[in-house]
């Protein structure tokens, strides 16, 4: 049983770490702030909470095991406020979105705020 | 009589997170549990609060799937050696129904969390909110994912 619980958290290691690494790629890969946003938001949670899990997995400790879990939540409660804030702020401060954009809805609303 | 339930579970998380299940330390965590229940004493005594329960917790086994296939779906874009033509980014407004500040803030919260989008702003008037979407197909059809999925699902549980 210990070995099964300890071969699942190695496993969870492993993926979360996956998911991290391809979260910085996607900071680096992606074209402007706002689809880096998306790599860094989603995939960055994702490692990070995997990586928990394993921790509460292998620490055979039910303390340290609810103290992982509590910090998954935090990292799902905390990670989208700080991506939205980063992606609401450059907008408002005139950072452009990259050239592959098809449609940009908040520009004309924000167009007819000011005329009105 | 809920209430005392609720300061014993309370209790009981406190004496788990610190690791500690000794007397003295059950009373601390019961007496900072029965602070927080005083302080939510209003919204607690809503009814129905064990259906809404029952639906807060489908609402979020589906967050988690939707959470993981988004990953994977960002996870795969990033991996494509032809990134640019891989993403076509947009902003998309979204109408709201739902209007209460809790409603909007988990919707935009987890709508950040879920495939290829991302809450930017929401309108003065709290009648839409701004989506960044990684890769549209068509935003007739981001918007109804939306709508009937998380939207609904938050409607029912604060209703």
């Amino acid at each position: 049983m210990r070995d099964i619980v300890l071969c699942l958290g190695g496993g969870l290691l492993i993926l979360g770490a996956i998911f991290t690494l391809i979260a910085a790629l996607g900071v680096i890969r992606l074209p402007d702030l706002y689809t880096r946003m998306h790599a860094a938001s989603k995939a960055g949670t994702v490692g990070g909470g995997l990586i928990l899990l394993a921790v509460a997995l292998v620490s055979l400790d039910a303390a340290v095991a609810l103290r992982a879990l509590i910090g998954i939540l935090f990292l799902l409660l905390t990670t989208p406020i700080s991506a939205h804030l980063l992606a609401r702020a450059s907008y408002l401060a005139g950072h452009d979105l990259g050239e592959s954009t098809v449609r940009d809805d908040l520009k004309t609303r924000l167009e007819q705020n000011s005329r009105s | 009589m809920n209430g005392i339930f609720l300061g014993v579970v309370l209790a009981l998380i406190w004496a788990g997170i610190t690791g500690n299940f000794s007397g003295l330390n059950l009373l601390f965590g019961g007496v900072i549990g029965a602070g927080a229940i005083l302080l939510l004493r209003y919204s607690l005594q809503q009814r129905g609060t064990l259906r809404r329960a029952g639906k807060a917790i489908s609402l979020g086994l589906f967050f988690l799937v939707d959470l993981m296939m988004s990953a994977l779906r960002v996870a795969l874009i990033v991996l494509r050696p032809d990134i640019r033509s891989a993403i076509r980014p947009a902003i998309i407004a979204v109408p709201l129904t739902v209007k209460s500040d809790a409603e909007i803030t988990l919707l935009a919260n987890m709508i950040t969390l879920t495939p290829g989008t991302l809450s930017i702003d929401v309108a003065e008037d709290r009648s839409v909110l701004f989506v960044h979407a990684l890769s549209i197909k068509s935003d007739a059809e981001l918007i109804d994912g939306i709508k009937n999925g998380f939207e609904a699902r938050i409607g029912e549980i604060f209703k």
